[in-house]
This record gives C-alpha cells, structure tokens and sequence, in this order.
C-alpha cells in the first residue's frame, strides 16, 4: 500500500519539476484526445441532427444500434484500424500505422457512437415548439437544427465530455495502432501500461494521478462552457 | 446555406490545422520491432540517440516478441527487426521478407526460480530440469505464452528433452502461460515463487525487483543469439532499406559493439551481452 503514497508524492515532484518525458506524454494524450473528440464533434452534430430530425424506416433500429456501440471494446477497435492501415491492408499506403495519427482515427470510431448517442438523445429532449416556433418564423431546416443544437447545449457538452473521458483512459488501442513509441506515440496511459510491465509502480501510480489531473482540469474548463 | 458553408470551412480548417499538429512531418524515420528482451534491458535506449544524431533519422522503437515482429515485417510495417530466433529468421529471409540475418550479441537463458529451489533442479542440465519440473508438477513453472524468441527457446527444450509441447501444456495448473513480456513474466514468477525460463539480460536487468535466483545455466541449448534483420524492399515497396542497412551497420560497427559489451557493467554489475558480429557462437 505504500505505493500509493509513494506515487503519489512522484506525481507533484512530477508535475512540479515538468519532467520532459512526463510532459511530453501528458501533452500528446490531451492532443490526440482533443483531435479526436473535435472531429468526432464536428461529425456526430450533422449526423445526430440529420438522424434525430429525419423520419425514416429503421430509425429505432439504427439508433440502438448507435447505443450498443457504446461498449466497443478498445482492442476490438485497434484490431480493426490496424487491419485497415497496416501496409498490407487497403489503406496501407497512407502509412499511417505507428503514428499519432492512426490513434487518432481509431479514437473518433470509439467515441463517436457515445457523441452520437448522446447528441440524438439531447436533441430528443428539446421541446418540439423550438423547432415550430422557428419554422414558423422562416427558418430553413438547417437553421432550426442549429437552433435547437443550441437549446440543448448542456446535454451536447456532456456528450463532449464522456466522449473526451472515454478518448483519454483508453489503453488498448494506442498500443495496438500506435505502438507506445517513445517520443512519438507514447501517451499516458501506455507508458502506465509499460510502467507497470517493468514493475516501476510508483511511476505508474504517479502517471495515472496526472491523467486523473487533467481529467479533472478538462472537466472543470467543460462544465463552465456548460453553465454559459 | 451559408452556415452549411461556414460550417464546412470550419471543418476543413480544424482538420486541417490538426493533421499538420499530429506530425505529417517530413523526418526520416526509420521503423524498428525489436524484441522484448532487447527494450527491458534498456539497451534500445541507450542506443538510439547516438544512432539518431549519426545519421539524422528518428528511430521508431516498436517492443514486441519475435513472433509479433516478425509479422510486422511480413506485412511491411517495419523496415528492420531485432530478434532472438535462429530458425525463424532463417526462414524469415528464406521467404524472401528479410535481406540477411546479422547476428550482433548473445547470451545464455537461464531457469531461475526461488533460491530454496523446492523442486531440487539445481545442477541439473535445462531438459532434466524440465522434465523434473514436469514430473513432480509441484512447483509451477511460468511460461511467456506468447509466441516470443524466449518461448520457442522453450518449446525447443521441451522437445529436446523429448516431450511434445501440446501434451506439457495440458498437463496440468503447475503450467502457467503469462503471455506477456519478459519482465512481466519475471515479476509475475516471482509474485508466485516459481521457475521460469529467462534471457540473461532481462533477468540481470530484473534483479533488483524481484525474489529469484538462477537455477540453472549450463547447457549449449541455453545460447541466445540476437540478430538484426533489414526487411526486403523488393517484398514491400515503401521499405527504409538504406537507412534500415545503416542501422545494421551501426549495430555491428567496432564501437558500437564495445558499447553492446559493455552495457550494464556500471548499473547492474555484469555486461548483459556479448558482442558477436563476424563471430556468431555456435552452440
């Protein structure tokens, strides 16, 4: 047990002395976390719109399915983008294997279920009048979408945050299609998972304390854009 | 329409600004799998800023077991790999996916175990020892299961002492396969004071944090020779074959070799390697 006290005492001597290993681990999950979720955003809000203000045959269906991608497994996901983008896979030729960016497109399939899940689900819970009241007043379809996203701003936040809380702890598929490569693909939460492989668990303790760190400061600075 | 337009601005715009954050960047870099036992023992990375400063290259370091590596040189995703296992590096090349196998250090395996050594093994030659192990099936013996160098050095004990793999792995709880990495195995042989079969290396390098001692040593079955292989541009186009042959000549350059031979002697006490190049041991 005093290993957690020890790691976390590593954790402020960590973050104090901005160890430049930690730092540059700490930086690049938050990086590829954001890139995910910003892309993932910018492809759920059209999406959820399109399939919440659309009446079409199989919409239930089409939207538990959404739910049940809820729990795709990590590695499943990596297993999949690593066939995809290996050299001798379709997309090889992007050579995007072992780089930050092959990371970063598993992540937006992983979380973009949960965005997407949510975002329908927020725009369930706007009053049907929103819409009325802005077709009456001229809007086109686009524009009561928009206004209605910005009714249901808060619940669209909190599908922003488990999709950013979902991106960040994932483990699996960083070390499958990013290969935990140290200076280059080496996230937190890999360099946890190798930490722990070579018996160094006080670091490992600290990193994870430092994830939980910038868990919690996203958070914070997420729930204020909530509240505007 | 407008905002649909704006919108799709913006979208091009951060996608764009991102893709160029993530490092779509124009530095050489050269892919590297190397096996397990190479990257615990820290010996990657104290080579690889001298490596990288030489020659202007970013090395990519990918740790893996031998069998892992090997695939991802079959399917081009690496342009040199680092392993431990003669036989399938033979035919690694022997398929045409590597140029030639460039043996640069070695060592020996050892069985190490807890230091009362409960199922009496010591002195024994590795296949007596298995066999004991296997026979009393008191004393459980941890495998790395995965498919690495180490476990075909393994599989390659078993069958020297005359037992087919498969019937060793249904015999019974005294078996347990880790399927991880060398120092995972090591600790986790520890945690349940039991006997494994380990490079030289990753054991020295282990010591500190673990409660096992070496069993036994002896026995030309037990040499582990690590070579380089350079992956055959001629089998995936998009292969770092230049810079893939410089980094086995770097890895069998005098100096570098000096440096393989002496790694360790200042931390754990002992040299973890013996350089070969030119020289490959036979056992």
């Amino acid at each position: 047990m005093t290993e957690l006290w020890d790691g976390f005492v590593k954790a402020i001597q960590l973050i104090i002395s901005f160890d430049p290993d930690v730092m540059e681990a700490a930086g690049r999950s938050l990086w590829i976390s954001a890139t995910s979720c910003a892309i993932s955003m910018l492809i759920c809000l059209p999406l959820g719109s399109l399939i919440h203000f659309r009446n079409f045959p199989g919409k239930r269906l089409l939207v538990s399915v959404i739910q049940t991608l809820f729990s795709l497994p990590t590695v499943a996901v990596g297993l999949l983008v690593f066939v995809f983008i290996s050299r001798a896979g379709p997309l090889g030729e992007l050579g995007l294997l072992f780089t930050p960016a092959a990371i970063v497109v598993g992540q937006v399939i992983l979380i973009s279920p949960i965005m997407l899940g949510l975002i329908i689900s927020a725009l369930s819970g706007v009053d049907r009048a929103v819409t009325e009241t802005a077709t009456s007043l001229g809007a086109t379809r686009v524009q009561a979408a928009i206004v209605n996203i910005r009714e249901a701003k808060y619940s669209i936040v909190t599908a922003l945050i488990m999709g950013f809380g979902r991106a960040i702890s994932e483990v699996g598929l960083s070390l499958m299609v990013g290969g935990n490569i140290k200076g280059y693909t080496r996230t937190i939460t890999t360099a946890i998972s190798l930490e722990t492989s070579k018996g160094e668990l006080e670091l490992a303790i600290a990193l994870g304390m430092i994830l939980i760190f910038i868990a919690l400061v996203i958070n914070i600075a997420l729930h204020r854009l909530q509240r505007k | 329409m407008r905002k649909l337009t704006a919108y799709l601005l913006v979208v091009v715009a951060v996608v764009g600004l991102l893709a160029m954050g993530l490092g779509w960047e124009s530095t050489q870099r050269l892919r590297v799998a190397t096996t397990t036992s190479l990257y615990d023992t820290g010996l990657w990375s104290y080579l690889e800023p001298m490596f990288e400063e030489e020659y202007d290259v970013e090395l990519d370091i990918k740790y893996a077991g031998t069998g892992i590596a090997l695939e991802y040189g079959r399917r081009g995703d690496v342009d040199v790999i680092a392993v431990h296992s003669k036989s399938r590096e033979e035919q690694f090349v022997a398929d045409g996916y590597g140029v030639e196998r460039v043996p640069f250090a070695y060592n020996y395996f050892v069985i190490v175990g807890p230091a009362g050594d409960p199922a009496g093994i010591k002195g024994m030659t590795p296949e007596d020892a298995f066999t004991q192990l296997s026979e009393t099936g008191t004393a459980s013996f941890v495998s790395r299961g995965d498919d690495s160098g180490t476990h075909g050095k393994e599989k390659a004990i078993w069958a020297s002492a005359g037992y087919d793999y498969e019937d060793v792995r249904g015999t019974g709880a005294w078996y347990i396969e880790a399927g991880s990495g060398m120092g995972p195995t090591l600790l986790m042989t520890s945690e349940k004071q039991a006997y494994t079969l380990s490079d030289m290396g990753t054991f020295l390098a282990y010591k500190g944090d673990i409660d096992l001692v070496p069993i036994v040593d002896q026995g030309s079955i037990l040499l582990n020779v690590y070579s380089v292989v350079a992956c055959n541009p001629e089998m995936n186009s998009n292969v770092n074959y230049e810079m893939a042959n410089n980094l086995v000549n770097f890895l069998t350059s005098p100096e570098i070799q000096e440096l393989i031979g002496n790694y360790g002697t200042n931390q754990y006490g002992n040299s973890l390697f013996i350089p070969c190049a030119d020289n490959e041991p036979i056992s």
